[in-house]
């Protein structure tokens, strides 16, 4: 099983490296880019668990280790269908 | 009395903490290696400053699950003392010891540069030795300290004078001038609801020194000596 896991700041914590990103996108031109919200990406092997058992676990592992659940978020997907 | 420092892969200012607590002040000083299980009964646990794990994942992120820091867990719901400086406190925030989470600063560089600082409370074992009001110059040497705590927890802060430093200038005005990182309400250093756990940003073993040019980060180990020999 393969997962991805995508983790970025809530939406009530500024994200002053995904303004910057944002402001040299319009310094560039495109200035019809709304906004910028920078985060992470891990992807992550597993083996030998079950389906359940992985709904269960990526959101803990997000929670206890990947986030700090007071200012980040996170959303997954499987990349193995 | 006795300091005990631990030591993370990464921390590079353990020495300084150790030279400080057992050279400068003259007391009895051990190091804490982070994959211990043992305090050594010292009366006062210190959080260094530097890299812990490089950083990785999140300051202090991977810090947190050194097997030494159930102990110290274990020490702090005790009421054992715990401080934590730089890196130290972004450990005990990822640990939960103390509330909130810090951000990258606001003009995203690192700031490497003296500041001034508001002590804002003197009831602490942390700055009994200090008066309320007094500025103090300090270094601070960071990448992410913009200090982040949702406005609950900031009333709540405000409310039980648990923010022992902010931010300010040389005369003592707070200001987001003068809020360096842009934390909230220019917070530098606060302290648990027991009194026991204390973090802060800037660097008070990188100036208790004269020969430093400041000497003004002593009263905060003088605060702790005073409060185990009172």
């Amino acid at each position: 099983m393969k997962v991805r896991i995508l983790v970025s700041f809530k939406e009530s914590v500024l994200d002053p490296q995904g303004q910057t990103v944002k402001h040299a996108l319009h310094t560039l031109g495109y200035d019809f880019i709304k906004n910028v919200r920078q985060g992470k990406l891990f992807e992550i092997d597993l083996d030998g668990i079950s389906e359940k058992e992985l709904e269960k676990i990526i959101p803990e592992i997000s929670d206890k280790v990947l986030t700090n659940p007071i200012i980040e978020k996170f959303t997954w997907e499987r990349l193995d269908g | 009395m006795k300091f005990g420092i631990v030591v993370f892969p990464g921390s590079n200012c353990d020495r300084d903490t150790f030279h400080v607590c057992n050279h400068v002040l003259g007391h009895k000083t051990v190091y804490l290696w982070h994959k211990s299980h043992d305090l050594q009964d010292v009366d006062c646990v210190i959080l260094p400053g530097g890299f812990s794990y490089g950083d990785y994942l999140r300051p202090g992120a991977i810090g947190k699950f050194s097997p030494l820091m159930n102990e110290v867990g274990e020490y702090a719901d005790k009421g054992g003392l715990v401080l934590g400086i730089c890196n130290g406190f972004q450990v005990l925030l990822e640990l939960g010891l103390l509330p909130g989470a810090m951000l990258r600063n606001k003009n995203l560089k690192f700031l490497c540069q003296f500041v001034h600082l508001r002590l804002e409370d003197n009831k602490t074992a942390f700055t009994r030795k200090a008066k309320i009001g007094q500025i103090l110059r300090m270094p601070i040497a960071h990448f992410d300290g913009n200090y982040y705590a949702d406005p609950g927890i900031l009333d709540e802060l405000r409310k039980e004078n648990r923010v022992i430093l902010r931010y300010c200038d040389a005369n003592g005005l707070v200001s987001e001038d003068n809020n360096v990182n842009g934390s909230a309400e220019s917070i530098a250093g606060l302290i648990n609801k027991k009194g026991n756990v204390m973090g802060l940003m800037p660097h008070p073993e990188r100036c208790s020194e004269q020969i430093l040019s400041s000497e003004d980060g002593r009263v905060i180990f003088e605060s702790v000596i005073d409060f185990i020999h009172a």
